[in-house]
């Protein structure tokens, strides 16, 4: 057992000779005193000695080990995080604005937010999703709170719905974000999946999910991504939409949308909504995990908002009540700076419609991309269809390739990505987008054809 | 049918949707939750309309205006912060920077544990945030440990081990009497614990009480729980504001230290830096070696991952620029002083207002007690007529928020208190 005493040993040997003394004196029961000293009586071993190494996070890791190599030529397509033409990081200029406006009124102080987070923030969260007309808004049948970005405002949904719903199954889309899974899993729920992506066309299996959400439980719980599919970036048309809504409210199935790229996706912050708005022209419920993260650069903010629609205006309440018990014991309130951002801009007309140009100028930046990639694959003759890169949509690509494939492109060009072959366009540049084409085109033709 | 055509107010249109108007609410049995006895509170001062209204509720530092303070140093790290750096995400574990500046403060700025990198330390979301890790981390690799926290505590350490489904059970602490320690009571309870259970301490500033073990009977607890190999983990979300130097307010975790413990702490900086909204804080677990910490470390982390992937950035930033910087730390330290100065010359105020009325009973314990609480031995009863009469808001097992108390308003309050006890 080490010794944990100061370098100068004697105020500790003082101590020792303290406590030695006040033991003699103490009116402990001889048959249960211990005889003290540093290395009797306590084993040394940590409560913890048995705890191994978790694996790096699949995402995160991959910035851990790029961040590792020293290759000047290297490229980050992990994380899905924008990156502006130069490679950079891009703060919103009506983001930084915004910040200031906040810096310079000395009024502004730091409390504790209410549980459910910032008043405004809440209902402007809730009109941008849902829309300003939406009757649910109108008929206060929302309920909305405050969470730390998308991953908070899905555990907490899913935590309410361990607790208060009737069925504990949720179906997640094969695939989906890796992280989707534990986060229901650690909330109480258990995971099924339901099919999604057709590696054969590179686009939705339509038919294989209509199948396996008709054949789910009535009243399981579904996890939609509202747009901007991620990881493959296949999202379902506007009719197919309709089918699925349809098929899910005759088997009461409950819709969790998780919205993470509102904006990002095709610019347009309606467009981008729709999905869930179609669901909530029908008059039913769901829940609605909103993220900042991506149309705002507010990532690191941890800024997002959870919505439940219900039935009626009562029900909202009481389930907002319960809600607080979830948040309560996790973290207490949220955190106060990004959504002070957020609301800033939101109830500024100005500053919305400034957010709305530099976000659609995002977008376009990364359909550019995602058109400069096709083009060079074809220029170099790579073989293969390669028209998913501009048919799928956001922030990713789900190339196709195979985790050899991406092993070898990390390898010999320094790439990094997910290995289910997932590459960020918004980490891409007019400038590398040719070595990027490059190692793909190497990786198919030295690895052959992907099948996956 | 019919019920259900009324719940949802119109006639069905059959050649739209199927389903969704004819079902009522998935919620409709969920009950309305009970108001948080803390933060209701204050939703309930900010109702009232009353001019000499007090809150007294929530622990939150007001200055003698009774109003909020953003210190000097927190400003001037926001200046330098806003328009300098980008939002990227943090790591899962959070600002390395911020987490190291923060085990400084807690195991001792030259401490050879963090040298031999044997602490696993991970941002976390304040104080409460880093017991819910902690308590989530039991329950996963301790699955057979229960927690014991002391009567009485925070409300919400209750809620945090329940949620994390790790069993509690409580100690006695406060003694009621003599508003004071039951010392030989907690270390019985320590003793008879099974063998390896986890105990939540309160570092400093005991909340809700105020009162703390002496440095001696600290080394007592600590050889206790040492002869029982429970696991000790600290709640420290006072440092420096109990005594007004931090050093000294972790007196009771440096003595665990030297006792070589393995031990756990949450900080935050709610209260000390006044970050109270932007929710920033630390959970450490003192490891036997960097392997250890390594894995435990990451293991912490895949519990913030699926809660919420990584921490804010933005209270982080505050604390590395304040501490990494000589002078905004020496105004920071001169700052929590003032805070602690004048919570202990408004404890001497009141006390003093109370005997000066000539209140039949002894109210030494409001300057024994220590910290931003004074535990009054108030009866819920007594508080409900402080509120209902007096319009004092506090919570109702007798705790008052002395932060709350100001030289404008704590004769108001002597006075009231005197009325509602002086025939108890």
């Amino acid at each position: 057992m080490r010794r944990e005493f100061t370098s100068s040993s004697s105020p500790a040997d003082r101590r020792l000779n303290a406590l030695v003394r006040h033991l003699a004196t103490a009116s402990i029961e001889s048959r249960t005193a211990v005889a003290f000293s540093p290395t009797s009586g306590f084993h040394g071993d940590s409560v913890f000695s048995h705890v191994v190494r978790a694996p790096e996070d699949p995402i995160l890791g991959v910035t851990v080990a790029y961040n590792k190599d020293p290759s000047p030529v290297k490229l980050n397509l992990g994380v899905g995080a924008y990156r502006t033409e130069e490679g950079k990081p891009l703060v919103l200029n009506v983001v930084r604005k915004a910040e200031q406006m906040l810096l310079n009124d000395r009024s502004r102080v730091k409390e504790y937010l209410p549980i459910v987070g910032i008043a405004d923030f809440n209902k402007l969260s809730a009109k941008l999703i849902f829309g300003a007309d939406s009757p649910a808004i109108r008929e206060n049948r929302v309920t909305t709170v405050q969470c730390l970005s998308g991953t908070g405002s899905l555990r907490v949904g899913a935590e309410f719905m361990a607790r208060h719903y009737h069925q504990k199954t949720i179906y997640i889309p094969q695939p989906t974000w890796g992280n989707h899974p534990k986060i229901f899993t650690l909330a109480g729920l258990s995971v099924k999946t339901y099919r999604y992506y057709d590696p054969n066309t590179r686009g939705l299996n339509f038919q294989g999910l209509l199948e396996d959400l008709g054949s789910a439980p009535s009243g399981s719980i579904v996890l939609l991504h509202a747009c901007a599919h991620n990881p493959t970036g296949v999202d379902p048309t506007l009719q197919q939409w309709e089918q699925i809504r349809q098929l899910m409210r005759s088997k009461t199935l409950l819709p969790f949308f998780d919205s993470a790229y509102q904006g990002f996706a095709s610019g347009s912050l309606d467009q981008d909504a729709q999905s869930i708005r179609m669901f909530v022209a029908d008059g039913g419920e769901c829940f609605v995990a909103q993220s900042y993260a991506k149309n705002m650069g507010l990532y690191g903010e941890r800024v997002g908002a959870l919505s439940v629609v219900c039935k009626t205006a009562e029900v909202a309440s009481r389930v907002e009540s319960q809600l607080k018990l979830v948040i309560r014991p996790m973290f207490s309130n949220p955190p106060i700076h990004g959504a002070s951002i957020v609301a800033t801009i939101l109830k500024d007309s100005n500053m919305f419609n400034e957010w709305t140009i530099e976000l659609k100028a995002m977008a376009d930046r990364i359909k550019s991309m995602r058109g400069q990639l096709f083009d060079a694959l074809r220029t170099r003759g790579t073989p293969g269809d390669w028209s998913h890169i501009i048919k799928q949509i956001g922030m990713f690509t789900f190339t196709g390739l195979n985790s050899k494939q991406v092993e070898f492109m990390t390898r010999e060009y320094h790439i990094y990505m997910t290995s289910d072959g997932r590459i960020s366009m918004a980490g891409l540049s007019s400038k590398t987008v040719p070595h990027l084409a490059d190692a793909i085109h190497a990786a198919v033709t030295h690895l052959g054809q992907n099948n996956s | 049918m019919a019920i259900r055509r009324a719940f949802s107010g119109r006639i069905v249109d059959r050649t739209a949707v199927v389903g969704a108007r004819y079902m009522s609410s998935w919620w409709r049995s969920v009950q309305p939750a009970p108001k948080d006895p803390i933060l209701g509170v204050t939703e309930a001062f900010l109702a009232d309309p009353n001019p000499d209204k007090v809150n007294v509720g929530v622990g939150a530092y007001r200055d003698d205006n009774g109003k909020p303070v953003v210190l000097e140093c927190v400003r001037e790290a926001e200046r330098r912060i806003a328009g300098n750096l980008n939002m990227e995400y943090l790591p899962m574990g959070g600002s390395v920077n911020m987490v190291e500046e923060t085990l400084k403060l807690a195991y001792g700025e030259n401490s050879e544990l963090i040298k031999d990198k044997r602490i696993a330390a991970v941002q976390a979301l304040s104080g409460t945030g880093a017991c819910r890790l902690l308590a989530d981390f039991q329950k996963r690799f301790c699955p057979e440990s229960q927690i014991y926290i002391p009567v009485p505590t925070w409300s919400n350490h209750h809620n945090i081990w329940r949620d994390a489904q790790v069993p509690q059970k409580t100690y006695h602490y406060y003694h009621p009497e003599s508003k004071g320690l039951d010392f030989a009571a907690m270390i019985d309870d320590i003793k008879n614990a099974p063998n390896g259970s986890f105990f939540l301490l309160h570092a400093c500033a005991h909340n809700p009480t105020g009162v703390d073990p002496t440095e001696e009977q600290w080394r007592e607890i600590s050889h206790h729980i040492k002869a029982k190999g429970h696991f000790a983990f600290f709640d420290m979300a006072y440092q420096g504001f109990a005594s007004g130097d931090p050093e000294r307010d972790a007196k009771s975790i440096r003595i665990f230290l030297e006792d070589g413990h393995h031990i756990g702490i949450a900080q935050s900086y709610a209260k000390n830096m006044g970050l109270y909204g932007q929710r920033v804080g630390c959970l450490s677990v003192l490891c036997e070696d960097e392997k250890q910490a390594v894995a435990v470390k990451s293991q912490l982390q895949q519990l913030a991952r699926p809660m919420y992937s990584n921490p804010p950035v933005h209270g982080a930033l505050i604390v590395s620029t304040i501490l990494g910087d000589p002078d905004l730390k020496k105004l920071w330290l001169k700052e929590v002083k003032v805070m602690a100065d004048r919570i202990i010359g408004m404890r001497t105020a009141l006390r003093g207002n109370l005997e000066k009325l000539g209140s039949p009973l002894s109210w030494q314990h409001v300057t024994n007690q220590i910290g931003m609480f004074c535990y009054s031995g108030m009866t819920p009863e007594q508080v409900d007529r402080l509120t209902n009469e007096f319009h004092i808001y506090m919570t109702r097992n007798g705790r008052i928020s002395m932060a709350g108390v100001t030289t404008g308003n704590v004769e108001y309050l002597a006075n009231a208190i005197h009325q509602v006890t002086k025939s108890a």
